[in-house]
């Protein structure tokens, strides 16, 4: 039982990081209707800043993560200015090579600074870790730290929507950019902006899972990246609540099937999971339906 | 305007024509070239992949470009294919020692079990849509290449054994064998591939994807492909031809790895090899080539699995070059920007005033 | 026995009556309009009739089968065949290919067949060739066999949606709008065509239609729907001289 508890307590904290993941990725398809598949390689960056900047320059780790979102934003604008913006009206599979193009691109300018080597990357959390039932139970403050940072993006990103001027322009480019902008919201900034914010989240969501699995190579967003894609898919792609959901649920049963059944299948548990949920419910849990008009 | 209809039947059968030629005036050159000992043992080394991914473009522009469903999975029926036929190999070594009867054999076999699985997988997936449909077929993948990393299977005299967690569990007597060694996959499988079988199995499945594309079962599945509702509407049965379709598809991404497992003496699933990556470096040489262009998935193949050798004096800076290349290329195909600039500056533009040029003088 | 026999026939949209007790009856060989301010629910009706909606209430009989909740390809292979309001073609097949995909359930060879190029590929397929061929001759297309259906003008875009529709071999053929986007002088040629196909092919046609000059040239009997229901039927000049067809349209 307390075995169980620990591996589902493990499990809320892997979730955590890929709703965060899976948060950018579910807002950038709302707005720009595309894969973006290099989204998990700015994940590695911003892992690959914070060791360049807390282990190798020895800064403290709060400037490191704020250098780390700073760099990771920035280059999100950039990839959707210089790679995406082009292709605005190109069909969805150009866009999609593209985006393959990026991640390809990302992980060799990685590879060529920091080599193939796996580098060990140091926890930026120093909270004393929590012992639980006399020590049967320890929750460490890796844990602690990376579900309660979920839970304070999950409620600032969705009170940002409902709230703020730039929020509702998001809601309003991604329902339909066309009328949108006819209504005179910015559809090129907005569609930014949403670069912006996707690519910062990726960024803490670098640093947490590094910090929780500190192994860092140029490929360690690949695999995260396309399981908190497969998150914002199971929750229903471009719905916010869809993203937190599905990320919480793909991270427990990730790590229970690894306790439980075969630590080799883990994966292909996740996606087996991923496939009964969408033939069941096609556009996944919160995914709103739409129907072809004839 | 009979005859002008004729005539069109005979641009699509010319055009075909050329792209057999194609294939078979590279085997005559690259044979020729061999022989004058001209060609370095890398390049050599590299044939029998190539026709490897020549096949799996092809297969996949079947899916991709004549039915218009974005599959990731393509790795997987690979998979199955390369896996099943290697099993067969190993097994009848003895039984069968004459190579090319048991390689025959093999590629039927690794074309069959990928086809059943095709439609396995194409019956759920192929009711979702676009990037569903996507996310779909690359999960499937995986759960085949992670499937096939725990699968022991061995041989004694009392039958199979086959054991989901080691080699230890199968209870194999000691004379006993094992086949498929879990993530060491299959050791020692026959080296029946060479290049004149992969260029031979490449025009099979240009003949298969051609001769499909080309009759009535191929115009109901592009016409699913431009209009779902309109075809449903003059009869056409969806899931039958889409099914069919993904089945062939399938199937051909089975012979690629009957190919590939043969020019191996180790056979293991891994991320590269069976991984969606590799699913989506099929996809790139068949975005790349033209969707729906049978001639340009072979080119775009062959091209770009030569492109990072032929930088390899860059070292490092290769993949890089590869990453650069791939997206200038989409943006300057597929941008209104782009598309200006090579109306602007097209072949056929320059040579035309050159010639008007030539004419005033 | 009539050709089309609809009764009571209804569907809802959750709360939505789209369609409420609807019925027709259509005689072998008739030209029928039905018409209607916009959102008044034709193309449901239509939607209805093929199977892309099933009706929540009554029944629809063809020739005497009923076809009532079938699905679109059976309702085809029964004999229905359509053409849609926002243009349906095949847009990347050539304007051949597109009647010949209209031919798929009559003219049949294997996939197996196709595939190694047998005698038989050859032989139904210069078949296949040869009756798509005259239904574009119908329709003026035959010039343009070989052009890519999306380059076609749009007045040639809707008659070889016809062309293609005739190709299925129905008994009864659906045109929703049919002149929509027509100059004058092509809706004239248009009305034409209609009248040549129904004389030419004994087919009896069903049309939706804005155009009051072409259903008051070519339709002998109109239906009359608005909000959903039948607000009257009969012979076309007695219909559209109804002062509540008028109101209907103007407004009061």
């Amino acid at each position: 039982m307390m075995g169980f508890i620990s591996y589902l307590v493990n499990g809320i904290s892997l979730g955590s990081v890929y709703a965060i993941i899976a948060l950018g990725y579910t807002m950038v398809y709302g707005i720009a209707k595309m894969l973006n598949f290099a989204h998990g390689d700015v994940i590695m960056i911003g892992g690959f800043v914070v060791f360049t900047t807390v282990s190798g320059m020895g800064l403290p780790p709060v400037i490191g993560i704020l250098i780390s979102v700073v760099v990771c934003t920035v280059l999100g604008m950039l990839i959707e200015r210089i790679a995406y913006k082009p292709l605005r009206k190109a069909s969805k599979l150009a866009v999609l090579i593209t985006a393959i193009g990026v991640s390809y691109f990302l992980q060799n300018v990685a590879l060529l600074i920091y080599g193939s080597n796996t580098k060990s990357f140091t926890s930026v959390v120093s909270i004393t870790p929590i012992s639980l039932a006399d020590g049967a139970i320890i929750i460490s403050g890796e844990t602690i730290v990376t579900i309660v940072a979920c839970i304070i993006i999950m409620i600032a990103l969705t009170a940002f929507i409902k709230y703020s001027k730039s929020g509702r322009a998001m809601l309003a480019v991604s329902e339909d950019s066309g009328a949108a902008q006819l209504m005179g919201v910015n559809v090129n900034a907005t569609i930014a902006l949403t670069f912006a914010i996707g690519s910062a989240l990726a960024a803490i969501a670098g640093v947490l899972l590094c910090s929780s699995y500190p192994a860092l190579t140029p490929y360690t967003g690949a695999m995260p990246g396309i399981k908190a894609f497969v998150a914002a898919v199971f929750g229903g792609i471009g719905s916010i609540p869809g993203a937190f959901i599905g990320g919480i649920l793909l991270g427990v049963i990730e790590i229970l099937g690894k306790a439980y059944i075969s630590s080799q299948l883990a994966d292909a548990i996740v996606f087996a999971v991923l496939i009964v949920v969408l033939l069941v419910k096609p556009t996944g849990l919160l995914g709103k339906q739409i129907q072809e008009k004839v | 305007m009979r005859q002008m209809n004729i005539k069109a039947l005979n641009k699509t059968t010319k055009s075909n024509i050329v792209t057999y030629g194609i294939v078979i005036l590279a085997y005559l050159i690259m044979e020729i070239l061999m022989r004058a000992g001209v060609v370095s043992s890398l390049l050599q080394g590299l044939l029998v992949p190539l026709c490897t991914y020549v096949i799996l473009a092809v297969s996949l522009n079947l899916t991709v470009g004549i039915s218009g469903e974005l599959s990731l999975g393509h790795a997987g029926f690979m998979c199955v294919g390369a896996f099943s036929s290697a099993f067969f190999s190993k097994c009848m070594q003895e039984v069968i020692p004459v190579s090319g009867i048991r390689f025959f054999l093999a590629i039927l076999i690794g074309a069959a079990f990928a086809a059943l699985f095709g439609v396995v997988v194409g019956i759920p997936v192929l009711r979702l849509r676009g990037d569903y449909l996507a996310i779909v077929t690359l999960a499937f993948g995986e759960i085949i290449k992670n499937v096939v990393n725990v699968i022991f299977l061995g041989k004694d005299s009392r039958g199979f054994h086959i054991s989901m967690k080691d080699a230890f569990s199968m209870g194999l007597e000691p004379e006993g064998e094992v086949i498929i060694n879990g993530p060491q996959g299959i050791t020692g499988t026959p080296n029946d591939s060479n290049f004149l079988v992969g260029i031979i199995l490449i025009l099979i499945t240009l003949f298969i994807v051609i001769n499909l594309v080309n009759s009535r079962t191929g115009r109901a599945i592009m016409a699913i492909r431009d209009n779902r509702i309109a075809a449903e509407s003059v009869g056409i049965h969806i899931t039958k031809y889409k099914l069919l379709a993904f089945t062939i598809s399938a199937s051909l991404a089975g012979v690629a790895g009957v190919l590939y497992a043969h020019n191996l003496s180790t056979l293991a699933a891994q991320s590269k090899n069976f991984g969606y990556n590799m699913s989506i470096m099929i996809l790139v040489f068949v975005v790349l080539g033209g969707i729906g262009n049978i001639r340009g998935s072979i080119i775009a193949a062959v091209v770009l699995t030569l492109l990072p050798e032929l930088l390899r004096s860059l070292n490092d800076y290769r993949m890089l070059m590869y990453a650069i290349v791939l997206i200038a290329t989409m943006i300057f195909t597929s941008s209104p920007g782009g598309q200006a600039f090579r109306e602007r500056y097209s072949l056929k533009r320059l040579i035309g005033q050159r010639k008007e040029t030539k004419e005033a003088e | 026995m009539a050709l089309l026999e609809v009764k009571e026939l209804g569907i809802s949209f959750g709360g939505l009556r789209a369609v409420d007790d609807f019925h027709m009856t259509i005689e072998q060989g008739q030209l029928y309009g039905l018409i209607g301010p916009n959102g008044a629910g034709k193309t449901t009706v239509f939607n209805l009739l093929t199977g892309v909606y099933k009706p929540t209430d009554g029944y629809i009989l063809l020739d005497g089968e009923n076809i009532t909740g079938k699905k679109t390809i059976e309702i085809n292979q029964h004999g229905i065949a359509r053409t849609f309001q926002n243009i349906r073609l095949f847009d990347e097949l050539t304007v051949l290919d597109n009647v010949k995909v209209g031919l798929h359930n009559h003219y049949s060879y294997s996939t197996l067949t196709g595939i190694l190029r047998l005698p038989k590929y050859y032989k139904i397929e210069k078949e296949m060739d040869a009756r798509a061929m005259e239904l574009l001759k119908v329709f003026d297309l035959d010039q343009e066999a070989d052009y890519k259906a999306s380059n076609l003008p749009y007045g040639k875009q809707r008659k070889l949606e016809i062309a293609r529709a005739l190709a299925t071999e129905p008994k009864l053929l659906l045109l929703d709008e049919p002149a929509a986007g027509m100059n004058p002088h092509e809706t004239q040629e248009l009305m034409k065509t209609i009248r040549f196909v129904r004389d030419e092919f004994h087919m009896t046609i069903l049309l939706i239609e804005h155009d009051m000059k072409l259903v008051s040239g070519i339709c002998e009997e109109l239906t009359v729907l608005n909000f959903g229901q039948i607000l009257t039927e009969g012979e076309t000049s007695t219909v559209l001289n109804d002062p509540k067809v008028i109101t209907a349209y103007l407004g009061e």
